[in-house]
């Protein structure tokens, strides 16, 4: 039997279901070796009997935290899909402010109709067992999870950095042009797309293992920087990490 | 006379980007409760923008929604260009215009065939269709494909957009990338959108009818996306810098999402209003296409946003060949983007694929935000398709409750609700 496969979204822009919907061809293969149970954006259907559940979006409700925990109780395996679901993403941006003070900038005198909490990634809440990381995530690497899950092969994280890949395609080091960049310490994978299309990397695939933070001090010595220059800029992604918050 | 007791919920209606309910509740005929309820977990992005520097700001706009990252991108842009005083090229005009192309014949493409055919094949999505409508699921792929790879070339990736910045591109495409781009409109991508509206010219949309206000950007020598005036079926055209006059937010209990209206109850933004106000501005064979779809303006049966979509994918495929010619004939020069951050409040204004869209920030000397207000077009529709929920509920209550409640989906599926924007929303509840 093909294994049966289910999305679900939590607070976020749907951009990654939209990426897997971009599989384009590819998902008519990935349709002929499982069954997509949940797919609200782009489905009707919908099924509380599934194996694997990719979860889009950050936990901000307390709803949502009911939500994800039926999820895992029914999931075999689930997998936080995106920055958002990793590390709670742009979501985490409103952490910084007290609840009240994010209700009251967006609803006004009507701030008491609605309710939130700070912005949690999903392992935070129930265990996750593979993270997809990423905004948007990379198309090829929910693929390479599927094939190693169907195959009972280990599914891997790139290890790198991302200036490895940046570095391979030939960029010049956006720290030239008097830019900062969080390629040294952030996990690649993402073929260092964003500098490739002329940008720095906001670090959205989160840290590398074992980040080699004093070479990331150094290179902004060099620079004339420090990690206060550029905590702000962290903050966007990885607003729920702990070198984020001090 | 009815006796019909109709009580249903669709929880988190399906096929419409974010979480949204129906609630219907008729007793003996007589309906008690017919609700459209937004329950999208609020992102508080107008909140969460607050310090970060105006590129940043530019750089996460997007992530308001995954489907729309260009429009978003665009009006947080062009906002910031508006509070600085930027100056854009001409050939950045073209690019961005161009850019704005991909992405509404992307997303129209998505609505089309993935979010609303399926209804009126009978099924729940387009995944049963790969193996009984092949062709229909493969043209539908490789348009939307191709749309993507378009957006690519412009600005590195559709979802979320990178070399377009403030003042322009950071990253140029190649002549030769344009020309390709321009081989495949004129050649296939031409082909299969007549094939697309020889498909859609056999979908029977329902019946029905409610008149109520149009309002979409409007310029006097184009079909406005980007930038123009605010123009709306009952008033003169006014700046964007008015739009709060125009929106009028108001909180209601049961929606994370706000809700607006103009000059009526409710006021209709998207293709449909796009088309309403603009139509003479359309090019030639997008205005056969809505002639061979039976579309004519002003039209008031809101099923037949889908319509106008295509209407506007074939303008958007002959306004991209038009740019194409323009920018090849002069070749791409090398350009950086300038520009001098300045203390100030700026207003930008676009088509989203779902309605018009503006982003208003105001920045500190240093180009940082201070405050952002965002209105979305699907905000913008709640209160439209509560209207009219309102007025078709009792014009079908005496059809089978599963009829009803597929009706009912589809009238919101055709808004192409894009609740995550703003908050999620599709679940019809029936209680």
């Amino acid at each position: 039997m093909k294994p049966r496969v289910a999305f679900f979204d939590f607070t976020g822009c749907e951009g990654c279901q939209l990426e897997v919907l971009n599989f384009n061809l590819e998902i008519v293969d990935l349709i002929n070796v499982v069954d997509i149970v949940e797919f609200r954006e782009a489905s009707s259907d919908h099924s509380d009997n599934y194996d694997i559940a990719f979860i889009e979006g950050s936990i901000t409700t307390e709803k949502e935290i009911e939500r994800i925990q039926g999820i895992r109780n029914n999931a075999k395996i689930l997998v936080s899909l995106g920055a958002c679901a990793c590390t709670a993403g742009v979501n985490a941006l409103k952490n910084f402010y007290t609840m009240e003070e994010n209700l009251k900038l967006v609803y006004g005198e009507n701030a008491k109709w609605y309710k939130t909490i700070p912005a949690r990634p999903v392992h935070s809440v129930v265990p996750v067992d593979f993270f997809i990381h990423g905004c948007p995530p990379i198309r090829g690497e929910v693929i390479r999870l599927v094939k190693c899950l169907l195959t009972g092969k280990k599914f891997e994280l790139y290890h790198d950095p991302v200036c490895v890949e940046c570095k391979l395609n030939e960029n010049i080091c956006v720290y030239e042009k008097g830019q900062t960049c969080f390629g040294p310490v952030t996990r690649g994978g993402c073929n260092s797309i964003c500098v490739n299309g002329g940008r720095h990397c906001w670090g959205c695939r989160a840290l590398v293992d074992e980040p080699n933070l004093n070479a990331e001090k150094e290179l902004l010595a060099r620079y004339n920087l420090t990690v206060n220059d550029i905590l702000g800029k962290y903050r966007i992604f990885n607003g729920t990490l702990e070198v984020a918050k001090s | 006379m009815t006796t019909a007791n109709v009580n249903f919920k669709v929880h988190h209606v399906a096929r419409i980007e974010g979480h949204g309910n129906i609630i219907v509740n008729a007793k003996d005929g007589k309906i008690e409760e017919v609700k459209w309820e937004v329950p999208e977990s609020p992102r508080f992005f107008e909140s969460m923008l607050r310090g970060l520097s105006y590129s940043d700001v530019n750089f996460i706009a997007p992530r308001i929604c995954g489907i729309c990252a260009v429009a978003h991108a665009t009006a947080s842009i062009e906002a910031a260009e508006a509070a600085f005083g930027v100056k854009l090229t001409e050939q950045a005009k073209l690019l961005r215009d161009l850019l704005f192309d991909a992405e509404t014949l992307t997303s129209h493409i998505l609505h089309t065939y993935f979010l609303v055919a399926p209804d009126f094949f009978g099924v729940g999505s387009v995944i049963p269709l790969a193996a009984t409508h092949t062709d229909v699921v493969l043209r539908a792929l490789r348009l939307k494909k191709f749309g993507n790879n378009w957006a690519d070339v412009l600005c590195g990736r559709k979802t979320h957009p990178l070399s377009q910045v403030a003042g322009g591109f950071v990253k140029l495409p190649t002549e030769e990338q344009l020309k390709g781009i321009k081989d495949e409109l004129e050649g296939w991508v031409m082909k299969d959108m007549v094939t697309t509206v020889e498909l859609f010219k056999t979908l029977k949309f329902p019946d029905f009818v409610r008149e109520t206000e149009y309002i979409a950007l409007t310029k006097p020598n184009e079909y406005a996306f980007v930038g123009g005036q605010i123009g709306s079926s009952d008033t003169k055209p006014a700046p964007v810098n008015d739009y709060l006059k125009v929106t009028n937010e108001f909180c209601v209990p049961w929606s994370t999402a706000k809700f607006t209206k103009h000059m009526r109850d409710s006021y209709q933004v998207g293709a449909l209003a796009r088309f309403n106000i603009n139509h003479e501005k359309l090019h030639p064979k997008a205005k056969k296409v809505a002639q061979d779809l039976g579309l004519k303006a002003p039209c008031y049966n809101p099923f037949l946003i889908s319509a106008a979509q295509l209407v506007e994918t074939m303008h958007v495929v002959e306004n991209s060949i038009m740019i194409l010619d323009k920018l090849l004939s002069k070749g791409i020069k090398q350009e950086t983007p300038e520009v001098k951050v300045k203390a100030g409040r700026g207003v930008g204004a676009v088509e989203a694929p779902r309605g018009i869209l503006f982003h208003d920030y105001t920045f500190d000397d240093d180009g940082k935000l201070i405050a952002a207000n965002i209105i979305i077009p699907t905000n913008e529709n709640h209160n439209s398709i509560q209207h009219d929920f309102d007025k078709l509920l009792p014009e079908i209550i005496d059809q089978p409750q599963e009829k009803i409640k597929l009706t009912m989906e589809m009238l919101v599926r055709a808004y192409d609700p894009c609740v995550s924007c703003s908050t999620h929303m599709l679940d019809v509840k029936f209680k």
